[in-house]
């Protein structure tokens, strides 16, 4: 059931090495601002180890200012000591750098069914684009290509702000980093 | 609290790693104080996620100082119990935020030459420093677009934003300088491939945002370049104002948890 984090083909990730008994604790434990998927699968859970009564889990941040970081540390803690764990280590870090190429398919489609646009995949694009060749974003509830970005920015760090001219819904972008 | 002397390599990487933190640190602060007063609530909310990466930059580089210098400070005591002799901070980063003009044209100055710098750092010899800065590095890229995308708008927009961002170009450019402007810290590391050599980011960085304000139809200026010392603690009155609006509620209640 839980395969979240690992090696997916289609967008060329590189696998964490989580064990079956830890994924399926984590896989309980969501991303505060994007409660469909889980810390796994977001591909904030790099690694974990256990040995004996102690487990060892290394994160990595999204963004490096992300406020939900510390939430997720919190409730990866608690879930494993939940789970019967008496020790939690949970280590922090930054390489390689995080990217929406660690989120399989199968939570990709979530996104979409909770309407946030899944994102394509990153990098590749120009440091400063000459006019609007931002790509184009399918509608999550419609399908329609005939979108417009309203703002790179939107509620959170990692997420845009578009709207669809075919249903007239505005919606959130996951944007590919 | 005083920092301490630079001469050895790790004390070297702690100043150098003080001035990456403080530089995002400041910026962070100043970019901050557009939270809830932005022009249009599109750009608040972009300037308010800008200012998050930057805080978040600052913290990485700042704890990863104080690890070097090994004296139990976290990026917490360095951010609010040092005072403003002991920020190390690029000056044009302090000053107040100006009109709407004046803080993008500053974003996009810096966040060009931090793109170049932090690419760069990336490859470092030190692996600490280089996975910070290609967190770092990446999300920087979204600045250098998101301002680079508003200098055209402003310059090349209407009569009024032309004049401003005109203005605000010939009011920052001279602070440039300070950019690259090296010195023992930076060549000694550099020698040792930990950072890079500042000079060389001169040129891709000068062609970039000229480019870029041609495009914006803003004129450049022929202006020498101001005095400097940010890196040596040497700050212009506004820093002191500055500190002293971040660093009251951590100074008045310390140790506070909320």
């Amino acid at each position: 059931m839980v395969t979240g984090g690992r090696a997916d083909g289609q967008t060329g990730s590189v696998a964490a090495a989580i064990p079956e008994s830890i994924a399926l604790v984590l896989d309980a434990v969501k991303d505060p601002e994007v409660p469909v998927l889980s810390v796994v699968e977001l591909g904030v859970v790099r690694a974990a180890e256990v040995e004996g009564n102690r487990v060892t889990v290394t994160i990595t941040p999204t963004y490096s200012g992300c406020p939900a970081l510390d939430v997720m540390e919190r409730e990866i803690r608690a879930a494993l000591v939940g789970a019967g764990y008496g020790e939690v280590v949970v280590k922090t870090v930054y390489a390689p750098a995080w990217t929406t190429d660690w989120i399989p398919a199968a939570a990709r489609e979530k996104l979409r069914v909770y309407g946030i646009a899944p994102p394509g995949p990153a990098g590749g694009e120009p440091l400063i684009p000459l006019g609007p060749t931002v790509r184009t974003v399918q509608c999550p509830f419609c399908g329609s290509a005939n979108t417009t970005r309203e703002s790179e920015f939107g509620p959170t760090a990692c997420k845009s702000l578009h709207v669809c001219h075919s249903c007239r819904q505005p919606f959130e972008h996951f944007k590919a980093f | 609290m005083t920092v301490r002397r630079s001469d050895g390599p790790t004390d070297r990487l702690f100043e150098y790693l003080l001035r990456l933190g403080d530089d995002r640190l400041v910026l962070g602060h100043r970019t901050s104080e557009w939270s809830g007063h932005g022009p249009i609530l599109e750009e608040d909310i972009a300037l308010s996620n800008i200012s998050l990466d930057l805080l978040g930059h600052a913290s990485m580089f700042l704890r990863l100082a104080g690890q070097m210098e090994g004296e139990g400070r976290d990026e917490d005591a360095l951010a609010y119990w040092r005072d403003e002799r002991g920020f190390r901070n690029l000056q044009i980063l302090e000053l107040p935020n100006g009109d709407y003009g004046f803080t993008i044209v500053r974003l996009f100055l810096f966040s060009a030459f931090s793109h170049f710098l932090l690419e760069r750092l990336a490859a470092s010899s030190h692996a600490d420093l280089a996975a910070v800065a290609a967190k770092a590095a990446k999300e920087t890229r979204y600045h250098v677009r998101h301002a680079a995308e508003w200098v055209v708008r402003l310059g090349d927009g209407t009569e009024e934003s032309h004049v401003r961002a005109l203005a605000a170009l010939d009011q920052l450019w001279p602070w440039t300088g300070e950019f690259f402007q090296a010195d023992e810290v930076d060549r000694e590391l550099g020698a040792s491939g930990v950072v890079a050599d500042l000079e060389s980011l001169r040129a891709p960085w000068e062609a970039l945002v000229r480019e870029q304000f041609a495009r914006a139809t803003l004129q450049v200026p022929e202006v020498p370049m101001r005095m400097t010392g940010g890196r040596k603690g040497r700050h212009t009155e506004h820093l002191g104002h500055m500190l002293a609006e971040m660093q009251i509620v951590a100074r008045s209640h310390p140790g506070a948890k909320w």
